[in-house]
């Protein structure tokens, strides 16, 4: 398990999984799970062109990625976020499904495209899963200070001469190229959980933004090294395992909250967990 | 001339009339419900029912049952499941409903997984994915019109209170709608909607069919009643071009072995919406240009204006 090619899987896959773990948890905070799920599945699109003309996919996921996630962005500072970006989705989903069409050879290609092949990582997939993943987590460090303060409390934000549509649109580009990234290794239907179920576990445990992140990456590489060893040893999809451990994790998570609050009757005559986390969140702002 | 748009064999072959009545169908459901689905602004929970859907449809490929029922009845389940989660809340909804989605994409991984590997059927990611209405025997037509009508009685008779909860959801309650049976109703008639349109165009593209011909018919008219019937002719028209265009293309490059229908229905509904609103922008351009010059109008004395 642990020989030959597989060190090149444990090497991709726990970059993915932090960096989805820290992008995974703004993506929570600022409750853009459907950008999340849209740029991935548009990026497919991409992918598949790639490969019906030759290129590296890589290149035609980077170019999808960013240009549904500029789109998106561009189009939600109307108001009317939810229907155009489903169908910004749909179309570039429609354009996929047609150049896997043109592809003489779809089937198993389009399966990992679409679910993952985190045992199928090859050496030449490492340098640039590694240049993204270091320039998503410098994006993110650099936008940390703005994007913390834009998803908590936006109104102040702007009053401090922030523009907020501006940021928003900086992160889905930074969600864009973590996508980029991780595609390859679980997939465009399955990024998704993985961005979205270790960090909600992660916040509903601990409140603090620094802790909070520290907990959704330690949750979300446990999450996918469970995944490849169990998807080793069986013979099993990965995706069906990152999906269902995510969903494990938020129900812990969950489960977590509900028994402190039990133990401790008298917090729950407080503020509720969200409204005190949001305050701390904003404390830890102050200069 | 006729022929070439109507290629030979068009309107004698089996398949292509299955596939324009089924598409039909789903269309004008799909369209009403949509508009609905529009104006509560629950595009994510359509598209989520939708992908959802994709598990009962790759399990059904596996128990060897119409993909429809495995459609159909993991979008019922699903909507049942988002509702008692509890979806109204925005941001936890946002949340739920991505939870609910990831697990359900994660089982339909394996589904397919072992569609292709034990079954051997290898077109079952491509059908269940992105649909082939081509394929569909016409013995899925009965089902389909009998859910069709079941989805189209719950919109007839959710009409009113759907209407009052959409505008304020406070003052139907207080004038006695039952507000979360409402909810859960119209959850189900969207199911319906979507576990069909999942057999035509597949079931990632099913919220194609859902949300652009009501998105682009909301921009056009303000009547809910009238939008429905704008959204069922769009949707309609989108689904029998696309067949066509399709039967048409299969001497068109680069493959010659035709465009997916699915494709081509999402990118004419694309195109209507993106026509409406480059459409609209241009009207409220030339209106404020219109108001303007006419403000400037009237600041001119009465000599130079004449």
């Amino acid at each position: 398990m642990f020989s030959g090619f597989m060190i090149d899987t444990w090497l991709a896959a726990s970059m993915v999984a932090i960096v989805a773990g820290v992008v995974g948890f703004f993506v929570v905070l600022r409750g853009s799970a459907f950008a999340a799920h849209a740029i991935p599945q548009g990026a497919f699109a991409g992918a598949a062109g790639a490969d019906l003309i030759g290129v590296n996919p890589l290149l035609g996921l980077g170019v999808f990625a960013v240009a549904s996630a500029l789109g998106i962005g561009s189009l939600s500072r109307r108001g009317r976020h939810d229907v155009v970006a489903a169908l910004v989705l749909v179309l570039l989903l429609g354009l996929g499904s047609l150049f896997v069409s043109w592809n003489t050879e779809y089937g198993s290609e389009l399966f990992a495209l679409l679910f993952g092949e985190v045992l199928g990582v090859n050496n030449s997939q490492l340098p640039p899963t590694m240049i993204l993943a270091a320039v998503s987590l410098i994006a993110i460090g650099v936008l940390f200070r703005p994007l913390l303060l834009a998803s908590t409390v936006p109104d102040v934000a702007a009053a401090r001469g922030l523009s907020v549509g501006r940021v928003d649109l900086a992160f889905l580009v930074v969600v864009a190229l973590a996508t980029t990234m991780t595609l390859p290794v679980v997939g465009a239907l399955l990024i998704f959980s993985l961005m979205i179920g270790p960090p909600a576990a992660a916040r509903s445990i601990v409140a603090r933004p620094l802790a909070g992140i520290g907990l959704s990456v330690g949750i979300s590489l446990l999450t996918l090294w469970i995944s490849i060893a169990a998807a080793y040893h069986w013979n099993l999809p990965v995706g069906f395992l990152v999906g269902t451990l995510s969903g494990v994790a938020y129900g812990v998570g969950r489960g977590w909250t509900w028994a402190r609050r039990r133990s401790r009757p008298t917090t729950s005559s407080g503020p509720a967990p969200a409204e005190s986390g949001r305050l701390r969140l904003t404390d830890g702002l102050r200069d | 001339m006729l022929e070439h748009i109507f290629q030979p064999g068009f309107f004698a072959s089996d398949e292509v009339q299955t596939a324009l009545m089924v598409g039909g169908v789903v269309a004008v459901v799909s369209a009403i419900v949509g508009v609905f689905t529009v104006l509560r602004g629950q595009s994510f929970a359509g598209h989520s029912l939708a992908d959802i859907g994709t598990t009962g449809g790759s399990g059904a490929f596996l128990v060897n049952v119409s993909p429809l029922f495995g459609f159909l009845l993991f979008t019922l389940t699903g909507a049942g499941a988002m509702e008692l989660i509890g979806i109204r809340r925005a941001r936890g909804r946002d949340l739920a409903t991505g939870i609910v989605l990831g697990v359900s994409l994660g089982i339909s991984a394996l589904f397919l997984y072992l569609d292709t590997t034990i079954d051997n059927t290898s077109g079952a990611v491509m059908t269940v994915l992105f649909g082939s209405i081509f394929t569909i025997s016409p013995s899925t037509l009965r089902p389909v019109v009998i859910f069709a009508v079941i989805s189209l009685i719950l919109m007839a008779l959710l009409y009113r209170p759907l209407l009052l909860t959409g505008l304020d959801p406070d003052i139907a309650a207080a004038r006695g709608v039952p507000v979360r049976l409402v909810g859960l109703g119209f959850l189900a008639a969207l199911a319906i909607a979507v576990g069909l349109s999942a057999i035509a165009i597949g079931s990632i593209l099913s919220t194609a069919l859902l949300i652009g011909p009501a998105a682009t018919a909301v921009r056009l008219t303000r009547r809910p009643g009238v939008a429905m019937l704008l959204a069922s002719g769009l949707g309609l028209a989108a689904v029998w071009l696309g067949v066509l265009l399709s039967y048409d293309s299969y001497d068109w490059p680069p493959a010659h072995h035709g465009w997916p229908v699915s494709f081509l229905v999402v990118a004419l509904v694309f195109v209507a919406f993106l026509a409406t609103e480059v459409g609209s922008g241009i009207r409220r351009g030339m209106r404020e240009r219109n108001r303007t010059s006419a403000s400037v109008g009237s600041d001119l004395p009465e000599a130079v204006r004449s």
